[in-house]
């Protein structure tokens, strides 16, 4: 199988489809000349030309509009968000037109719609441009939402965002944009609402999506060093949720830690927690865990950034939480 | 039965487009940027990546240089040419009026310090030493410092700015050195290391911000200006705005507002729109079919005009009318600031596929700060004491580094502070 990284799976994943299918169409800002801000675009405009990779001027609400009229048309438009921060601007066309359409035209209209960028902080981009924004789009009914982790998931995503009739909020893990991974060539759609076990064990199940996958992992190792078997579950997508995986798993480990970077209320943490307590009541040993970010904006400063996400040590200290090794 | 003969042209034309594209032979013409070992996040921080591939072929595996179809077609289609300075439609009179020669050392002194200043930073940020985005302010000094100098404090008169500010904050009194160790993150930072490059505040000076979200802060300025008017103020809100920014839903609705407050005279705001002919990498000309940003202002009965925003004089007339103008009526004036970023977007964006090298060297002749020593020069100010602004300005750059490097990082525990002007507990990552 071919390596290659996150983001070269997601401009392949595009680059094929757009091959095969004419009424795809990209817009966002600077996705075209510029090359994509994140390079994820880069020589698209050379390969399909500016008609149908469109560089828009600053004006999210106005191009997530219109691309949603386009989709009403028959075309299937796939919109970069430069960052999934700016979506807010969009969020009013998102939300109450492109999340409702079908269902308050009785079914009479599709929105086969893509709306696509780097998700997630990290790099001291400080308030306004730091945002996890599973939790608040995966509250809307009518979106799918996805939160892919590596790039045989992010290629296999993308397909199927582009083929599903409904509009899909496709949040990338921004910081793995350059990790590599095996990608299974040609055409291996990776279905909505499948989580993935990404790695097996018996002891506690760890739950996460997007960047905080890598994370898990890298924990489930040194948890392993102390002879605790770690069981990761990637969610893959927030909406719908595959509750069955990870119910499954806890039934099986009886202890359980969400992680997430966003802010713990009202998150996709909670969620989990409500649908374990529910469904897998009489399997639990422990409490469940919530690992998220600290209840701030984004800081601007290293130390303070750092201090304000989840770390490995804050999920080691969850693990051993729940399974009663420290308080 | 007419558009399904239009619809089989379209067709055949694509595919004759297509057919052509095809048989064309590569010709190396873009593989220039393959050699990067730099994602250029245009305003972010360089990240070490792996290569990317100059033009992916459909497969996803890299650049095929011999099968690579030629992509100047698209290029071409897709590229306009900038526009060209329209000098004949600056206010008269500009550029050639005498001003009093040390009043402009003054200015110069000013120029030279935000240069050297931003220098410094992009060093800095080349060397990792600031994270973050970084938008400096350079070949753009004539602008802010003409208009902020302008401001009365006395007055209440405030600056309300996007995230290119470094020199709005210096030029409004803030400390070089609690600049530069805000963009080193460090706790003696001018917003505690808490904001970083775009949230630049120093609200003793006027100077209100620092905002990351292009257009989001426009509304702030007729609504500080009617706010300050209500409850009897004289003062005028310096609204700066970039050529990016007008396209934006945020934009019309405030200046909308703006216009229709004015009317009662409750809406002393100076909008300035700093046109440096591109948002990113993207020309105005690739942005709106109506190029003459300041009429946009029209639309919302707000009177405007055009300055040279390369030229120090010019500017300088200029503010020093409109600002009081603004405070007699109570009504919003715009000002559209021409001039061009003759460095890149941000301290990252080193590519520059938007635009050529000629271009941006044409427009570096303009640099307003050699414009301005070359009149400084035929006024007869001795080159030596020019000399010494430069050395001194250097210097103070030099100290607020040294101040940055070695103040202390922000105590862990100021993450939690500020998030609410109450103390409502807010809870710890983990
Ligand atoms: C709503 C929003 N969309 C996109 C961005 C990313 N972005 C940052 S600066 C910029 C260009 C703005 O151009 P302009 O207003 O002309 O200001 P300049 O950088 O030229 O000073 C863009 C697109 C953003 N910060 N906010
Ligand atoms: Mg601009």
């Amino acid at each position: 199988m071919p390596v290659m990284t996150y983001r070269d799976a997601l401009r392949s994943a595009m680059a094929e489809e757009m091959e095969r299918d004419e009424s795809i169409v990209l817009l966002g800002e600077d996705i075209g000349l510029y090359g994509g801000t994140h390079l994820v675009t880069n020589g698209l405009i050379d390969q399909f030309g500016p008609k149908r990779v469109i560089d828009t001027p600053i004006a999210e609400g106005g191009f997530t509009g219109a691309a949603i009229g386009m989709a009403m048309a028959g075309l299937k438009p796939i919109v970069e968000m430069m960052t999934w921060n700016f979506s807010f601007l969009a969020a009013d066309q998102i939300i109450q037109t492109a999340a409702k359409l079908h269902y308050f035209s009785g079914g009479q209209v599709n929105v086969p719609l893509v709306v696509r960028g780097p998700n997630g902080g990290g790099v001291q981009l400080s308030a306004q441009h730091t945002h996890s924004l599973e939790g608040f789009y995966g509250h809307f009914p009518g979106l799918k939402v996805v939160s892919p982790a590596t790039p045989a998931d992010v290629k296999g995503m993308m397909l199927e965002a582009i083929r599903n009739p409904n509009p899909v909020i496709f949040l990338e893990a921004g910081a793995l944009y350059g990790t590599k991974g095996e990608v299974p060539e040609g055409d291996e759609v990776v279905p909505f609402g499948k989580a993935r076990v990404a790695r097996e064990g018996t002891d506690v199940t760890l739950i996460a999506y997007g960047r905080q996958v890598p994370l898990l992992l890298k924990v489930a190792d040194k948890l392993a060093e102390q002879d605790i078997s770690a069981e990761v579950i990637d969610l893959r997508s927030i909406r719908p949720l595959d509750t069955e995986t990870f119910v499954e798993s806890v039934k099986k480990t009886n202890r359980a830690v969400v992680v997430q970077e966003q802010w713990r209320y009202f998150s996709v943490a909670s969620e989990v927690c409500a649908v374990l307590q529910h469904e897998a009541f009489d399997y639990l040993d422990a409490p469940v865990e919530r690992v998220s970010g600290a209840e701030v904006p984004a800081p601007y400063a290293r130390n303070l950034e750092i201090a304000g996400f989840p770390t490995i040590d804050h999920v080691i200290s969850a693990a051993r939480r729940v399974l009663y090794l420290e308080k | 039965m007419r558009y399904q003969y239009l619809l089989l042209a379209i067709v055949f034309i694509i595919l004759m487009k297509a057919a052509r594209r095809a048989t064309r032979v590569k010709s190396a013409t873009y593989g220039t940027i393959s050699t990067m070992s730099m994602v250029r996040d245009p305003d972010g921080p360089a990240k070490a990546v792996p290569p990317v591939p100059a033009r992916p072929s459909h497969t996803g595996q890299g650049i095929d240089h011999d099968n690579a179809i030629s992509s100047a077609d698209n290029r071409q289609e897709a590229a306009m040419a900038p526009i060209i300075a329209p000098a004949d439609t600056f206010t008269e009179g500009q550029a050639q009026v005498a001003y009093d020669a040390e009043a402009l050392v003054g200015f110069y002194q000013k120029m030279v310090e935000i240069r050297l200043f931003e220098d410094a930073t992009t060093k800095a940020f080349r060397q990792g030493k600031i994270g973050g985005y970084l938008h400096v302010y350079s070949g753009q000094e004539a602008t802010g410092t003409a208009f902020l100098g302008a401001m009365n404090r006395d007055k209440g008169d405030v600056a309300i700015a996007a995230y290119r500010i470094h020199a709005h904050a210096l030029l409004l009194g803030a400390h070089p050195n609690n600049v530069m160790a805000e963009l080193y993150g460090k706790g003696t930072g001018i917003v505690k290391g808490k904001g970083g490059s775009m949230h630049l505040f120093h609200a003793e000076g006027g100077m209100l911000g620092g905002y990351g979200i292009v257009g989001g802060h426009i509304p702030l300025g007729p609504g500080y200006a009617y706010g300050n008017r209500y409850q009897g103020g004289e003062a005028v809100v310096q609204l700066y705005l970039g050529d990016g920014s007008i396209h934006n839903g945020a934009f019309h609705e405030a200046a909308n507002l703006a216009g229709l407050w004015g009317k009662s005279g409750l809406c002393p705001t100076l909008f300035i729109l700093e046109n440096n002919q591109y948002g990113m990498g993207t020309s105005v000309e690739r942005a709106t079919a109506m190029t003459e940003l300041g009429k946009k202002f029209e639309s919302y009965g707000i009177e405007w005009e055009r300055v040279d925003g390369m030229d120090i004089q010019a500017t300088l007339k200029v503010a020093e009318q409109v600002q009081e103008r603004v405070r007699e009526t109570g009504k919003p004036y715009a000002i559209e600031a021409f001039g061009y970023r003759i460095v890149p977007h941000g301290a990252a964006d080193f590519l520059e596929q938007y635009r050529s090298k000629e271009e941006v060297a044409k427009w570096r002749e303009k640099d307003p700060i050699p414009l301005l020593h070359g009149q400084l020069i035929e006024m007869g100010i001795e080159e030596e004491r020019l000399e010494a602004i430069r050395a001194e300005a250097k210097a103070m750059a030099d100290e607020a580094v040294k101040f940055a490097e070695e103040s202390p990082d922000p105590d862990l525990s100021e993450l939690l502070t500020d998030v609410y002007a109450d103390d409502t507990y807010v809870e710890p990552a983990g």
